[in-house]
Formats: structure tokens, sequence, C-alpha cells
């Protein structure tokens, strides 16, 4: 058992080193494919951060007249949370702490700071700041609580509606680009494989003599069929340490450019987060296409 | 024991090559089998190995109905043959001994047992120099002898020999043939298919002639007569 494996990874490792030209064509078509997927996974983790992020934004913020007493305001949130549990946060900022953030913010600024000193008092209103999933529902039933009569005659604005729609758009959008993607990648990816298939089915079948001299000397299938299997794992072996560095590489230099467009996203850091994935997906995708070509196509072979 | 038992063989519909053929070929015997170009003499060999199916009829190898055999069964049967093919069959993308070294890893035999036995077979058919070589940097006549030296190095029961000595040069067939009469002194059966009047005259041995598909003599210490 030991030696016939020993001898079947000798005869592919011969076979490898002797047909370098096809080798090396099947770990290029590989490589392409499995960059193709890679890619597909990079995507994959820029639209989910782009939704993310659109999701942690403020969606609604309900303004509340001046002096409104905080125990109303705190009732408010409570009836939110209680009516819509599924709501990301609600926060309650009161006058003093928008003054401070405001301060905080501009303190570099010093046209504001003495712009608010003319004002003198606090100009600032206390506030809730309601964070949803990007669920339109969501909003229909803050909507609703913020309209009922108890609760409208204290608010003085709420900055809804405009934002709503933004966010709304862009909600749909990274869903349409996600369902877009994955369909154009998966397409890609099909037809990708079907290129593999077809380049190591060509090396096989520059092999059909071998095979056939190889059957009627009375070889068991699996002696034949192992050292082209090994070989298209050895491809898929090869294609993905190829993949691996590029997809590192590229992730460490393109994450200052992306993060530009994108601020926040580091695509290195996404990499390196998720190496392992990137393993299992680059390996695993190359040894399966790699070696399950090899398979398909030698069992046409063995049938002498 | 090989058997046949009223054989058919058709290639394509309306040409039969082979027709109702039954014989029998015991251990130990040397049957050479004769007959014209395209008489089906190739065709008879590759029935043996299993290689093509009969359309009629029944062949047996050692009580075994090739019919009903496996196809893991057929390819023992194939490892307990030397085979000797008109087209060599030889192992495009090895060398010389790494071709014969392949019959041997096939049987699963022991590392040491290859480095000994395969250099003294390549040595007996004079091919020592080249056993680096690939098939396609041999002359014809080598590429015979290394399919020669395959067909030899298991120490089958049973050998058949479709035109070994084809390309050979009469002193190179000389050698082909009195190897296979000695392996015939030990024990083996061996099956010779010829063009060579020549060499059957001088065998006296057995010999099936065919013509037209059908068995036209099978006589015991036949000639060469077409
Ligand atoms: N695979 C095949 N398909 C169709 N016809 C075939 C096939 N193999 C052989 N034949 C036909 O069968 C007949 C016998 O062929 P075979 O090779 O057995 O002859 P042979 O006696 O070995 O000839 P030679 O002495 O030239 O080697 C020929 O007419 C050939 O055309
Ligand atoms: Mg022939």
């Amino acid at each position: 058992m030991l030696t016939s494996f020993k001898r079947i990874l000798t005869f592919a490792v011969n076979d490898f080193g002797r047909n370098k030209g096809i080798s090396i064509a099947s770990i290029f078509v590989l490589t392409v494919t499995i960059m193709l997927v890679t890619g597909l996974f990079f995507f994959q983790g820029l639209t989910g951060y782009l939704t993310s992020q659109i999701q942690d934004k403020i969606d609604v913020t309900a303004y509340f007249k001046s002096g409104t007493a905080e125990q109303d305001i705190l009732n408010v949130k409570d009836e939110i949370i209680k009516t819509t549990p599924s709501i990301k946060n609600v926060e309650y900022i009161s006058q003093d702490q928008a003054l401070a953030t405001f301060n905080a913010n501009h303190k570099d600024n010093p046209v504001l700071a003495k712009a608010l000193q003319e004002v003198g008092d606090n100009p600032f209103l206390p506030s809730l700041n309601i964070t949803t999933s990007g669920d339109p529902l969501q909003y229909a039933q803050i909507a609703n609580v913020l309209q009922t009569s108890d609760f409208s005659k204290l608010i003085e604005k709420v900055d809804f509606s405009q934002k709503k729609d933004t966010i709304e758009k862009v909600y749909s959008i990274t869903t349409n680009i996600n369902i877009f993607g994955l369909i154009f990648g998966a397409i890609l990816i099909l037809v990708a494989i079907l290129v593999v298939f077809n380049t190591i089915k060509l090396a096989i079948e520059n092999s059909k003599e071998e095979i056939s001299a190889m059957r009627i000397v009375g070889a068991s299938n699996w002696f034949i069929r192992g050292p082209f299997v090994i070989q298209g794992i050895i491809y898929g072996i090869f294609a993905f340490i190829i993949c691996f560095l590029i997809s590192g590489l590229f992730a460490y230099f393109m994450a200052s450019k992306i993060s530009v467009v994108l601020p926040g996203f580091d695509m290195f850091d996404f990499f390196l987060a998720n190496w392992w994935i990137f393993v299992l997906i680059q390996l695993g995708f190359g040894i399966a296409v790699g070696a399950g070509s090899a398979l398909i196509v030698v069992k046409k072979h063995l049938e002498v | 024991m090989i058997k046949f038992d009223n054989v058919t063989k058709i290639y394509q519909p309306g040409t039969i090559v082979l027709q109702n053929i039954s014989f029998e070929i015991k251990d130990g015997e040397f049957v050479s089998i004769v007959g014209k170009s395209g008489a089906g003499k190739t065709t008879l060999v590759h029935l043996i190995l299993g290689l093509e199916i009969p359309t009629y009829g029944e062949i047996y190898f050692d009580g075994l109905n090739l019919n009903d055999a496996s196809p893991a069964k057929i390819q023992e049967i194939r490892r307990r043959i030397g085979g000797i093919y008109q087209d060599y069959k030889l192992l495009p993308k090895k060398t010389v001994y790494e071709n014969v070294a392949y019959i041997l890893q096939v049987e699963g035999k022991n590392n040491e047992e290859i480095k000994r036995e395969v250099p003294k077979v390549l040595e007996t058919i004079g091919l020592k120099d080249k056993i680096d070589n690939f098939p396609d940097q041999l002359s014809g006549g080598e590429q015979q002898r290394l399919a020669v030296a395959r067909a030899l190095i298991n120490h089958p029961d049973t050998i058949i020999a479709d035109e070994p000595t084809g390309n050979l040069d009469p002193y190179n067939s000389y050698e082909v043939i009195s190897l296979l009469q000695k392996l015939n002194q030990t024990g083996k059966t061996v099956i010779l298919s010829t063009h060579d009047r020549e060499i059957v005259n001088k065998l006296g041995k057995r010999v099936i002639t065919l013509e037209g598909g059908k068995i036209l003599r099978d006589e015991a210490a036949g000639r060469f007569i077409i």
C-alpha cells in the first residue's frame, strides 16, 4: 500500500517535471480561476463593510424642544425600544452633551467658538439619535411613535426624511451590487473552471497512448489514475501559493488606495483577519478543481 | 490453458474477421499463429488479453470465462501474461529502465528486486547502454527489443508475442526466437504470431494457420504454408 503510494507519487512528480509546458499552462489557468474566487471574496468583504457602515450611521435624529424634561425624552426612548425591539441603538443626547461634542469637534476653530459665545445661551437642543439596521420597516415604526400626539408636541423637528431616502437608496444599491457581483462572479468562475478542465483534458489526452499501454500491462486503475490526480493536486498547490502571495501583496499595496475611497476599510487588515479563509478557499478550490478534472478525464480513458 | 470456443469477431457489420474459431492451447505448448496480413492474428492475440471482446463465443483463460471476468480480474490476467505487441505499447514518457521497472512496480515488487532484475534483462536483450533513453530516442528494432524485455521481466507463465521480430535484423531475430524457445523449455507457454516463414519452419512446433477468418490448418509439427 505504502510502496504503491510512494510510486504513484514518484510517477506524478516525474511526469510533472517532464511535461513542463503542460504543467505551467495548467497552473496558470488554475491560478486565474482561484484569483477570480479570491476577488469575489474581497468584493464580499468590501460590500459587507459598506453595508455595515451605512447601518451604523445614525439614521434618525429627533430634536426636542428646548427645555423638555429629561424624563419625557427617556419615555420616548423607551417607547421606541418597546415598539421596535430590533432597533440597533437609541441614544439620548442632552443639551450639555451636544454642546460639549460640538466644542470638542471644533476646538481648533476660533471663529465658530466666538460665534457660539455671542449667542450666549446653549443653542443646542436635546435629541435622540436612533440607529436602525437600514430596514425600511423600522423607519415606519419610528415615525409612528414620534407622531403620536403625546410625543409630537415635545418634538421640535425630526431630521429624518431626506436621510431616509438616501439610506434606502444606498442600501438597495449595495444589495444589488452584491447580487450582481455574485452572479457575475459565479459565471466567470464557471467559465474559468471549464478552461481549467479543458487544459487538463488536453494534457491527459496527450497521455492517451500511455494510459492504454498501462492498461495492457495490467496496471490497476488507481495505479494509472493516481499520478494524474496527484499532478492535479500539485497544480492546485502551486496555484494556491501563487494566489496567496498575490492576494497578500495586493491587499498590502492597495490598502492605502482603497482607504481613500472607503475611509476605515483596511484591505490588508481584512486579509490578515481572514487569512485562514483565504488559505481554505484557495487551496481547497485549487485542489478540488485540479484533482477533480484529472479524475473525470482519466476515467474516460480507463475503459479498455 | 487457453481455450477458444466458437469465437466470432466482427469489428464492423459485414466484415467478419474471425469466424467460429475453436482451439485449445495447453500449458507449456509453443504455438505459432500464421496467416496473411489482415488474417486476424493480432485480433486473436487481443482477444486472449481481453483487449477486444468476442462478438460471439467464449474464451477461457485457466478455466475462467473472460466474458464473465471483472475488470480487476482481467487486469490480473494481463499481469500474468508477458505480452509483446506489434505496435510495442511502450510508455512514451518513461525511460527504457522505467518502462521495464513499471511492470514490476505494477506487481508490487520491492525496490531491491527491481534494482537487481531490470538491468539483468536489459543486458540480456542488449539495451544496457540505452537505459535512460525515452522510447522515441530508440530505433525501431531497439523499441521492439524493449517490448521483449518488458514481457520477460516478471517471469510470466504465458508469453504472447505478436510479430516480435518484425523490425529486427536476422541476428536479433534469431536471439529473440531462441530466447522464446529457452523459455518454452523451462515450461512456459509461448504463443507466437509471425509472418516469418523461416522461423516457423525451423521451430518445428505446432502451427495454427488462419485464412479468411477461419482456421485453415492446425498441425502439431506444422510448416508455414500459405
Ligand atoms: N479496431 C478495429 N476496427 C475495425 N477493424 C479492425 C480493427 N482491428 C483490426 N481490424 C480489421 O480486422 C482485420 C484483421 O486485423 P489484424 O490486425 O488482426 O490482422 P493481422 O493478421 O494481425 O495482420 P498483420 O499481419 O498485418 O498484423 C483487418 O482487416 C483489419 O482491418
Ligand atoms: Mg497483426
